[in-house]
């Protein structure tokens, strides 16, 4: 590169103070970002990429230092600055874009005064003239009602456009480099592609150099032209994206790439590779590579000797002492399910142990495990205490008339955005919130909508996986007294001796050592507490297991060992699952049958290779095309829904009308739209024929957005 | 918001009737016959049934409360059972002005300094400031008011006396001389037990504001240390401290018994501690009523200042 | 007044039974809060053998000895009534912690039984009571307990069932909002879908997690029970004589004050230096408690 790069960082080390001495945090980590490249940072969580990300900003928490390099914005060191000075190039030159725009907005201001006064504060811009330049910015990330979003706080508006606004703040200053920190992590992934579209565009625009930070490899591929891969606060790998998405180096990047689940059909009997063991804390990491007592290719060298980042060919830099043997193709790094190769007794036939054993069943009757009929939930009924003090109503309806079938032995999957109703339908289904109406029947026997009603046989057979692995465990009790409990509770055993029979082989089936018994929470990672919140579930071998975005706050390393083990598990205690995720990635992995909500609604339902294909509803296209794909043959359709979700309660017409790309007119808006039938069970809700959808959607051609301009709800 | 008001206003109503039954009820397990009590041993069937008539409290406990509750809505709140059987309004409405000058003047002085220090000590974390500030307030929180007041009085008697200030306190008149003369050592006993109490609160309030992601967005705009912290941070910071404020505020009005026992100062604490002493039915139920609508009244209007500070708030 | 304690996400979530000790460590290593500690301990010892180390009863009348200063034979010298103040000090000990402590330990029992039920079962029962516990909260405490003394008439036993039950809304309201925080957790809904009684959810579950923020609301409490207590003797309505008030002996010796300063003094002091030694303490277990991690 010949041209001057925007921002180097140069062999930055960063410490951080843990009571009387510096713990090493970042190492040895060198970046360069050129004028007009967006430059990727990848890593799971702990691997430092936030405190790097703002260290480059200069910006460190009290307690950390820079103890060794550089960083350079423009060719000027930052480190050499002082702090007024600092104050000048923050929000002028360099900005950031924050994770959570919410929690970045000051709740007190209007959004168009937090725009404007960096201007004022920089550019020494009047009132007046700063505010209209704030309007002016929002009109730019496409609010189309810019003067009116200007005056609200930062409360009464979406996501999205939370997200609009600090993007406005950012490129107001026109800046030099932004630092974007998982922008969209806490957005819907429909709402994420319009945003990721805008970002590129914007950052095109004003000709900005941007570090963009994510745990997202899919991402970091549709945004950045080059990446760095962080590891346990070093780099690991630094290319431009196309090479590491078509032929991943570095043993870490091949195993990432390898665990993410692909969109596939049909993909049932396949497991996921997945990185062996968890990264080592910072006080943990030895003298040779960090990565090495995770690589399935490490030599006794690599544990012993660091590995220099070098560049292999123009702009590819790799950490490994093993690379030139992967490049030229005559080293495979293959990385398998390391569980399923533990030596620990596992797949030892059916359960032989205390537990009451249930009738082998063969495989794939026609008998439904759960049926659920016209089941709603309306959340909000007014107290009669709320009524005299003429408190307003709030009544949403969170579940509104679905049918939900569950078939033996299978998964079904729910799919669906947040507000989609899928979590409070799942919910019913176990009991834990009281569905208003329907009729549910468990193998066959009526299922009282209420948990008290329910008997403990029935209660027995259906069985939850929570969402948040740091609360789906109580902290004081250690893992052997709370499985012990649920074993009792649930009858699962006849004897005290069977009792531990079967908590050891509960354990062993999720993969956790004996030892674990004595455990409390605090002394497990994220997951393993949700292995062990597995293992509670199905302690007493339920038939059905519900199973609430188990995989949503782990890493996608972390994801894949907790996917491989559901589908174990399910084969292994032949239970059903109803699996409920946003990631259709995830779902198409482990599940059979897929119901995609919106609002409250089912809009479409049928096998995971029906839905996938088309036709499909034109919601579950959207769906489908906003996944970022890190598969790089894979050619995405380009489906944005740009209006913001309708959130009115009463409404006759289809819920997804006014945001849908092929809404084809009033009557969308005016009349529930019917079922239509396209064979073996796959029906979509849509007023659109089906031959018709078929046509539009094998087009290929993107589908032009309805509106051009957000318009707040 | 003008639904807001109303309702916070039916609640207030409620809770007053529910603090009246209350207190009515509390009123009922007095042992003995309150009559007898009061006219003594040695009184006749006769004079005790006059006394019972002359005070309503000849018919069932619900019939006397609701007669009670009745005439007190109207405006009379019935009359003292001793002392010359003067009505209680009046009586009790000039407590409240005295007490109301107590309030005013302890809130002067301690308010500003409290929240001034629980600031310094948050912008200082871990400093000796902050230190100094923490020890002192911890100290200082919960030490028995009539402890700090001796203290004042008599442990500073050198200088007090030598500033000719009484250990007596009167009811003041207008001049501001007259009112720190009169009214600095009850004010200062009362402010040693807010001030303590206000500037913790103001410290976590500030430490859990400077936390916010807000906090540090503000900085990397590139906005000096004084605005983020001016103009970000105490904006939000100091909502709290506002309901402290009113909370505070009721105490003083009505929590004072001590100090103005202390210091002889004619309030509404040390009024009821004799209505207590005495027995007073109508005296105790008069003073009850007041300060709780009052500390109801000063929270409405701190959740209503809250409100129009608080965009959340205001715009749901 | 109602002071507010952190929430609960404040506290750490390590195990009792590693942590019993690692937090009489922490709280040992900040020198305040081991100076409170100890001294806390120190009048829990007296209280309970402080009428058997005085020289004097708490009424023996020298009446050769009217307000003599502090010397020996009388380390804190004597009232008017020529009464040695430091046996009086001692005798009144037991009194002035064993009143606010029982009353604190009901408050907090009742309280927590309240808050865990009220936090977790939710509903119009909530609505209801929670609401009923603000409008007792509305009162200012002095004030309601010296219309409840009036009411049952000045004893210790009134004392405690008064203090006790103007801090059981305190501790409920903690203990609720505690528990509301809780009520969704992964675990709490695993174990009614394992079919538990709401009693085991609330005693056994949600309980634990409770308990660090329970029991510095509960030191706490304690400190503010020995101030109401204090006050009320002070007024008059605390424990009749003849038996020692700390709060009641101040009172007292404020008429001779210029002659026996040290009457009121020693008991004053003993009051101060009690009543800060229960903050230090809550203070230190308040940041022993601390989730690691957040310093």
């Amino acid at each position: 590169m010949t041209k001057q790069p925007i921002l180097e960082a140069e062999h930055l080390c960063i410490d951080y103070r843990l009571g009387n001495q510096w713990v090493n945090a970042i190492r040895d980590v060198s970046l360069t970002i050129g004028a007009g490249e967006i430059h990727g940072l990848v890593g799971e969580s702990g691997s430092g990429k936030s405190t790097l990300a703002l260290a480059l900003m200069r910006y460190l928490a009290p307690n950390a230092r820079v103890s060794q390099g550089d960083i350079r914005l423009d060719g000027v060191s930052l480190l050499s600055k002082s702090r007024p000075e600092m104050e000048r190039i923050w929000g002028r030159d360099l900005c950031l874009v924050p994770q959570d725009p919410l929690a970045a907005l000051n709740p007190a201001y209007t959004v168009g005064e937090q725009i404007a006064e960096v201007t004022r504060q920089h550019q020494g811009l009047s009132k007046s003239e700063a505010w209209s330049g704030a309007v002016a910015m929002l009109e730019k990330v496409r609010i189309s009602d810019a003067k009116a979003v200007a005056q609200k706080y930062p409360h009464q508006l979406s996501g999205g456009m939370q997200q609009r606004v600090v993007i406005a703040m950012a490129l107001n200053t026109r800046p030099r480099l932004l630092i974007l920190d998982e922008p969209t992590t806490a957005l819907d992934v429909t709402t994420q592609a319009v945003i990721l579209d805008l970002f590129r565009e914007l950052l095109h625009e004003h000709q900005a150099a941007a570090l963009y930070v994510s745990h997202d490899l899919g991402v970091i591929r549709e945004m950045c032209q080059r990446m760095t891969v962080l590891y346990c606060g070093e780099v690991m790998a630094s290319a431009p994206v196309a090479g590491v998405y078509q032929r991943p180096i570095h043993p870490y990047t091949i195993g990432l790439l390898a665990s993410i689940p692909r969109v596939e059909i049909g993909a049932s009997n396949t497991r996921l590779p997945t990185i062996p063991g968890t990264a080592p804390s910072l006080a943990q990491r030895g003298q040779g590579c960090v990565f090495a007592p995770r690589c399935p290719v490490a030599l006794d060298r690599c544990y012993t000797e660091k590995p220099e980042l070098e560049t292999i060919i123009h702009e590819r830099m790799v950490k490994c002492h093993r690379w030139g043997e992967i490049d030229a193709r005559t080293l495979p790094v293959d990385y398998k399910d390391f569980l399923a190769e533990s030596k620990e007794p596992f797949f030892n036939a059916k359960r032989q142990s205390g537990t009451e054993a249930k009738q082998d069943v063969p495989e794939e009757t026609p008998e439904y495990v759960l049926k659920a009929q016209r089941v709603s939930k309306t959340f909000g009924g007014r107290s009669l205490l709320k009524r005299l003090l003429m408190q307003p109503d709030s009544r949403v309806q969170a579940v509104k008339d679905v049918s939900v079938n569950v078939r033996r032995y299978s998964t079904l999957g729910l799919v669906g955005e947040s507000g989609s109703g899928k979590t409070t339908l799942a919910r019913c289904i176990v009991g834990l919130e009281t569905a208003d109406e329907g009729r549910m029947t468990l193998l066959d026997a009526a299922l009282p909508p209420a948990l008290t009603d329910r008997p403990a046989a029935l209660k027995r057979e259906i069985q939850m996986v929570f969402q948040n692995p740091s609360d789906t465990l109580n902290p004081y009790q250690t893992i052997g007294q709370m499985l012990r409990r649920t074993l009792e509770r649930l009858g699962a055993a006849s004897s005290p001796g069977n009792v531990e029979k079967r908590i050891a082989e509960l354990l062993a089936a999720v993969r956790l050592s004996d030892d674990y018994v004595n455990r409390f929470p605090n002394e497990l990672s994220g997951g393993e507490k949700q292995r062990v919140a597995l293992a509670r579930a199905f302690a007493a071998s339920p038939a059905l297991v519900v199973a609430d975005e188990p995989t949503s706050a782990l890493d996608v390393s972390v994801q894949a060992v907790i996917l491989n083990l559901l589908k174990d598990l399910r084969a292994r205690e032949g239970a059903s699952y109803l699996f409920i995720s946003h990631d259709l990635r995830a779902v198409s992995y482990l599940a059979d049958w897929l119901i995609v909500m919106y609002q409250g609604q089912i809009m479409e339902e049928g096998t995971t290779e029906h839905v996938y294909s088309i036709p499909s509803h034109p919601y579950t296209e959207a769906l489908i095309s906003a996944i970022p794909s890190t598969d790089p043959l894979e050619q995405n359709k380009h489906i944005r829904l740009i209006a913001e979700p309708n959130q009115s309660t009463e409404r006759s017409g289809c819920p997804f009308a006014g945001r849908c790309p092929r809404q084809i007119g009033r009557i969308c808006e005016d009349e529930a739209p019917p079922w239509r039938e396209a064979g073996d069970d796959h029906r979509i809700r849509c007023h659109i024929p089906l031959d018709e959808l078929k046509k539009l959607q094998s087009n290929g051609t993107p589908v032009q957005a309805a509106l051009d301009k957000v318009v707040p709800a | 918001m003008t639904g807001y008001i109303i309702r916070r206003v039916l609640l207030l109503g409620l809770t007053l009737l529910v603090t009246s039954a209350l207190v009515f009820a509390l009123t009922q397990i007095v042992p003995g016959d309150v009559a007898r009590l009061i006219l003594g041993r040695d009184a006749s069937p006769e004079q005790i049934a006059t006394f019972k008539a002359q005070f309503g409290l000849d018919v069932s406990p619900p019939q006397q409360y609701v007669n009670w509750l009745g005439r007190f809505i109207v405006g009379d709140w019935g009359r003292s059972f001793t002392g010359g059987n003067l009505p209680v309004r009046p009586l009790v409405l000039e407590r409240l002005g005295n007490s109301m000058r107590l309030a005013l003047m302890t809130l002067l002085l301690s308010v500003p300094l409290a929240v001034f220090l629980g600031m310094i000590a948050a912008l200082r974390e871990n400093t000796w400031i902050d230190g100094l500030v923490s020890i002192g307030s911890l100290a200082v929180v919960g030490l028995p008011e009539f402890v700090t007041a001796l203290v004042l009085i008599n442990g500073l008697a050198l200088g007090v006396r030598e500033l000719g200030l009484p250990s007596t306190s009167m009811v003041p008149n207008n001049t501001l001389e007259d009112w720190v003369r009169q009214l600095i050592l009850p004010a200062l006993t009362a402010t040693f037990v807010l001030l303590g109490y206000i500037a913790r609160l103001t410290r976590a309030g500030v430490l859990e504001e400077l936390k916010k992601p807000y906090v540090r967005m503000a900085t990397l705009k590139g906005l000096p240390r004084r605005v983020v912290i001016v103009k970000h941070v105490l904006r939000n910071a100091l909502l709290p401290t506002i309901t402290v404020i009113a909370i505070s505020f009721g105490w003083l009005i009505g929590g004072l018994v001590v100090i103005e026992t202390v210091f002889n100062y004619p309030g509404l604490g040390s009024l009821l501690v004799e209505a207590v002493k005495q027995k007073n039915l109508f005296l105790m139920q008069a003073i009850v009523m007041l300060v709780v609508t009052i500390y109801a009244l000063a929270n409405l209007a701190a959740d209503l200042l809250y409100g129009v500070l608080n965009p959340r708030i205001r715009l749901g | 007044m109602t002071p507010t304690t952190p929430p609960i996400a404040e506290y750490h979530s390590r195990p009792l039974r590693s942590g019993i000790v690692g937090v009489v460590r922490r709280l040992a290593s900040r020198p305040l809060a081991l100076i409170g500690s100890l001294l806390v301990l120190m009048f829990l010892m007296l209280a309970i053998s402080g009428p058997m180390i005085a020289p004097y009863s708490f009424n023996e009348i020298n009446r050769e000895a009217l307000r003599q200063p502090p010397g020996p034979g009388f380390p804190f010298g004597t009232d008017s009534l020529g009464r040695d103040v430091f046996s009086r000090v001692l005798w009144g000990a037991r009194e002035i912690i064993v009143v606010p402590g029982v009353a604190t330990a009901v408050a907090v029992v009742l309280g927590t039984l309240l808050g865990l039920l009220l936090g977790y079962v939710g509903g119009w029962l909530d609505d209801l009571v929670s609401r009923l516990l603000d409008t007792l909260l509305s009162i200012p405490a002095m004030l309601l307990a010296l219309v409840m003394l009036g009411a049952i008439g000045p004893s210790s036993i009134g004392i405690i069932l008064v203090v006790a039950l103007l801090y059981i809304p305190i501790v409920a309201r903690v203990v609720r909002s505690a528990t509301l925080g809780l009520r969704t957790a992964g675990f709490i809904e695993a174990a009614k879908l394992r079919g538990e009684s709401t009693w085991y959810i609330l005693l056994r579950e949600i309980l634990p997690s409770v308990l660090p923020a329970l029991t510095v609301e509960a030191a706490l409490r304690f400190s503010y029970a020995i101030f109401l207590t204090a006050s009320l003797g002070f007024l008059g309505l605390g424990v009749q004589p003849p038996s020692p008030d700390w709060g009641r002996m101040v009172n007292e010796a404020r008429d001779s004050y210029v002659r026996a300063p040290w009457a009121l003094w020693y008991p004053a002091g003993a009051i101060a230096l009690l009543v800060i030694s229960v903050n230090l303490m809550a203070e230190g277990l308040r940041i022993a408690l601390r989730r690691e991690g957040q310093q």
